[in-house]
């Protein structure tokens, strides 16, 4: 299997089934969210925990609730319950804290490239220090700019841009402002399957080099299994001891750790991959196939569960 | 090689594919000409634009000329040379009384309260309608509000405005202002709302306060849509400025208009009318080319 090698799965003991003891390494925290709009119930308790530096992809069916999640972590939205928190400080509105790359929108049309991406570092000066950084700030668009392989463009308007070129800016724009955590929203979902690839590889590279600590959320499951560290699936297919009609949201049902050794997409095409690919398929994504709560995949050593007792019941 | 023939026959318009065959066969000729996909060359597109034009003008000489006819003193149809000796005087020689030019007093005044009364709407409205399209408590407040005051007809309420703003300029003023200002600021609270909560979101986590969310992200690119609703409210603005003029006022475009009217001096009030109609076209254009100009991402931004 040459260019990727995943971590040996191993049969899990009973001691690491049991919910483990909160780390203090634990950089973002999510304990017992619930988030329902009306009575349609979309996140039903999830228990996240995440290590600084982690590459984590979320994966789920349509309609499970993956970018919901994210804006719960984003603070665009309150969960209903339930409490989250990075790097020990609990989550409000958006702040730089949080950087954050859409499908979407992914540039503010009316601002040059460089102007995009200078934009949070003058947001964040007063008037007086915005003069005397002036030359600093531009600086450090240079470098950003020059980071994702666009110095030539700095003039140009977004719309003269490719999505591709677009959502590289974005990804500068995001990480300019040196975010605890970069939030990514499908960000290559938009792109054809070249300029998707070549992307995938850049950020690879970029997490890389900067160390960073990245959520990204996606419908490909291909992509999602080559770019992590972590795999997530989320899932409202599943069964537990509330009764058959009642209503649930969605759960994490899977939780693993992908170990990369090279960044080639060769890696794609492998047969562990495949096989992981089949697998999230059927324990995440097949409506038919329903898990009990306590059999779910989480293998990762950061994970954990709270159950009440009646959801344990047969 | 082959031998190419060209005919000498132009079509009306360019031939499509099915009647290339006879191009004599005016039933078909006709029939493409309203073809929903008819295509023209453009000599033949300027000379449709042109014909009602030319039609109206047509019409306009041929009335003139049968009452000049049947009453040589007839002064509901002037000939356009009467028109223009009527101007000349009225343009660019002193008036006797008072010494001055009457047609450029006139057109100074009226540009006077409808540009003032215009910034005032433009100005206000852009704030208003941020705020508006921003903060959802002011929405709230506010869009019912807004939905009844525009629906008020500016010129019912015109007697009430004379009695509270008195006849001079300042009514002129406030009519163009309330008669502006609610559509003005609906415009723009919507294309505010429109702007995708994305970018807001965006814009906070790249440290943005509200006030800078309003200032840096929303205003500048509502700015072009400001502009061209403002043009669009052109029209209203002077239709009401024309109106107050009309019923009280000692100087303006509108005031000469209605003055003229009680003589049925109508080689006064046509040219009069053609040059209102000349410059809300200049002011027009000008606003469009600079919108294009100014924000080339706007034009990309609407046609995407």
């Amino acid at each position: 299997m040459p260019g990727i090698r995943w971590r040996r799965t191993r049969k899990m003991t009973e001691a690491e089934r049991k919910p483990p003891q909160k780390t203090a390494r634990a950089y973002l925290h999510l304990e017992n969210i619930y988030k329902s709009y009306g009575k349609k119930v979309v996140l039903d308790d999830i228990d996240l925990q995440v290590s600084e530096g982690e590459f984590i992809t979320l994966v789920g069916p349509s309609g499970c609730g993956k970018s919901t999640l994210l804006r719960l972590i984003l603070g665009q939205e309150r969960p209903t319950a339930g409490a989250i928190s990075i790097d020990g400080l609990s989550v409000g509105l958006p702040n730089p804290d949080r950087g954050i790359v859409y499908q979407k929108y992914p540039l503010f049309p009316h601002l040059t490239v460089l102007e995009n991406i200078m934009l949070g570092p003058r947001l964040s000066q007063n008037m007086l220090s915005l003069l005397k950084r002036k030359r600093a700030i531009r600086d450090e668009a240079m470098a950003h700019l020059d980071m994702v392989k666009l110095a030539e463009h700095g003039d140009k308007f977004p719309h003269q841009l490719s999505g591709g070129m677009q959502q590289r800016v974005a990804i500068a724009q995001a990480l300019i402002m040196k975010p605890k955590i970069l939030l990514m929203d499908e960000p290559f979902g938009a792109l054809d399957p070249g300029t998707r690839e070549h992307l995938q590889v850049f950020l690879l590279e970029l997490w890389e080099k900067r160390h960073m600590t990245v959520f990204l959320v996606t419908h490909d499951l291909e992509e999602a299994i080559y770019l992590g560290t972590r795999i997530l699936v989320l899932s409202q297919f599943y069964c537990d001891g509330r009764g058959k009609n009642s209503e649930r949201g969605s759960k994490i049902v899977f939780d693993e750790a992908l170990e990369r050794r090279a960044t080639s997409t060769k890696a794609k095409g492998s047969e562990h991959a495949r096989n992981l690919v089949q697998r999230i398929r059927r324990e995440g994504f097949d409506p038919m196939y329903l898990q009990h709560i306590t059999e779910f995949n989480l293998r990762h050593r950061d994970s954990f569960q709270t159950l009440t007792e009646e959801e344990k019941k047969r | 090689m082959i031998p190419l023939k060209t005919g000498n026959f132009v079509p009306l318009f360019k031939k499509g594919h099915a009647v290339t065959e006879r191009p004599n066969d005016r039933l078909a000729n006709l029939k493409e000409c309203l073809s929903l996909f008819a295509e023209f060359s453009p000599k033949t597109k300027v000379f449709l634009v042109l014909l009602p034009f030319i039609i109206l003008v047509g019409v306009y000489l041929a009335a003139s000329d049968m009452r000049f006819r049947e009453n040589k003193d007839d002064k509901f149809l002037p000939w356009p040379t009467k028109m223009a000796e009527a101007t000349y005087k009225i343009a660019f020689t002193e008036d006797k009384r008072t010494g001055r030019y009457l047609m450029l007093d006139d057109t100074i005044a009226s540009l006077r309260r409808i540009g003032i009364g215009m910034s005032l709407s433009a100005g206000s409205s852009v704030v208003a309608g941020i705020v508006v399209g921003l903060f959802p408590l002011f929405r709230l407040i506010n869009i019912g509000l807004l939905t009844f005051l525009t629906i008020i007809p500016p010129l019912a309420i015109l007697p009430i405005f004379f009695m509270v703003f008195g006849v001079d300029e300042l009514v002129k003023i406030m009519l163009i202002f309330v008669g502006t200002f609610p559509w003005i600021t609906r415009d723009i609270a919507h294309a505010t709302e429109k702007i995708p909560k994305e970018q807001i979101v965006k814009s906070l986590t790249l440290g943005a306060s509200r006030l800078q969310v309003a200032r840096k992200i929303v205003f500048p690119q509502i700015m072009p849509i400001l502009m061209n609703t403002t043009r669009l409210s052109l029209g209203s603005a002077w239709l009401l400025l024309i109106a107050a003029e009309g019923i009280a006022a000692t100087s303006g475009l509108g005031y000469r208009i209605f003055l003229m009217s009680r003589y049925l001096n109508t080689e006064i009030i046509i040219p009069y009318v053609l040059w209102i109609t000349f410059l809300g076209f200049v002011v027009d254009w000008t606003l469009k080319k600079f919108i294009g100009w100014n924000y080339a991402w706007y034009k990309v931004e609407e046609d995407t």
